[in-house]
């Protein structure tokens, strides 16, 4: 019962978290969800008994995709405040 | 008219979800049964994971072309980053004192992380790809907390520790050809420690060719500076 539980609150989180990362005007926010998307779908892989996907998903789903998007993130706004300068 | 597009495009879009969930309830059934293949010959793979078997064993070509591609990528970077003058992204500001320990506490850790989940694969989850991961994150780590000076343009040394995975990969599966054998053939009684040996360089290839991704990305401060 408590699994249940748990998985309902697992799925409605990773719908909640796929929507704010799609609809966020910030961008930098939309990362962060995106980042918290992928540790919550590594979470359900684990749930789902396929531990080697949810390690593959921390590693690279939310931690290097994650990084790189941020870094672009921190492109993108250097960009801006140099053509505004 | 906007609210009507709107509705019009939710609609769609639940359609399309409905379609795709029916779907996925009435899927047929596979005409082979992989995961029972699987088991009945792990035995002959030299390792006791499965996933780990069909990765390095069953579907090695699929890793060696993974590797491959990695690598194009990454040399993608650097010539996109100015060929010999890559030199890397510098830091930027001063790192905080606390990060700068904690990076200290972190590093050997990870290294030894990335050591027993590379050693995990043969017989639990885990395997090359997750520990090289752990291991570009500790360097990533080191380089943003500024413990890890900028790198100097890519040396020998380096270059080797990139291409030396897939160079281990190649030459491991095409010894086989020699003796009349096929392509990523291993011989049976040697293939968990082939496999082991693969997975190392592997992992130490991957640790640095995904840091180098991050690291070798061209520097817009610098440009804009200039």
């Amino acid at each position: 019962m408590s699994g249940l539980a748990f998985d309902i609150l697992l799925v409605a989180a990773l719908l909640w978290s796929a929507a704010r990362a799609l609809t966020a005007a910030d961008l930098f926010r939309a990362v962060v969800m995106f980042i918290v998307f992928g540790l919550l779908m590594a979470l359900a892989w684990a749930r789902l008994d396929a531990p080697d996907i949810a390690l593959a998903e921390a590693a690279i789903g939310a931690g290097l995709s994650g990084a790189l998007l941020l870094d672009t993130v921190g492109h993108l706004r250097a960009k801006k405040n140099g053509s505004r300068q | 008219m906007k609210t009507l597009m709107r509705l019009l495009v939710l609609a769609g879009c639940a359609a399309f979800v409905a379609v795709a969930g029916m779907a996925m309830l009435v899927l047929p059934e596979p005409p082979i049964r992989l995961a029972a293949r699987v088991s009945a010959e792990l035995g002959n793979s030299g390792v006791k994971h499965p996933v780990t078997a069909v990765l390095l064993n069953f579907r090695g070509y699929d890793t060696l072309l993974e590797i491959a591609v990695l690598l194009l990528a990454l040399l993608g970077i650097a010539t996109a980053a100015g060929g010999d003058a890559v030199t890397g992204r510098r830091l930027h500001g001063n790192p905080q004192a606390f990060l700068q320990s904690l990076a200290r506490l972190l590093a050997p850790l990870m290294v030894m992380t990335a050591g027993y989940l590379l050693w995990a694969g043969s017989h639990r989850p885990g395997g090359a790809f997750q520990a090289g991961a752990v291991l570009a994150a500790g360097i990533v780590l080191l380089y943003l907390s500024g413990l890890l000076p900028a790198p100097a343009g890519p040396s020998w040394l380096l270059r080797l520790g990139l291409v030396a995975g897939f160079l281990v990969f190649v030459a491991v599966t095409a010894v086989p050809l020699f003796s009349g054998g096929q392509l990523l053939q291993y011989p049976p009684d040697m293939a968990g420690a082939l496999i082991l040996l693969i997975e190392s360089g592997l992992t130490l290839s991957l640790g640095l060719i995904l840091a180098a991704l991050f690291l070798w990305l061209p520097d817009e401060h610098e440009e804009a500076e200039e």
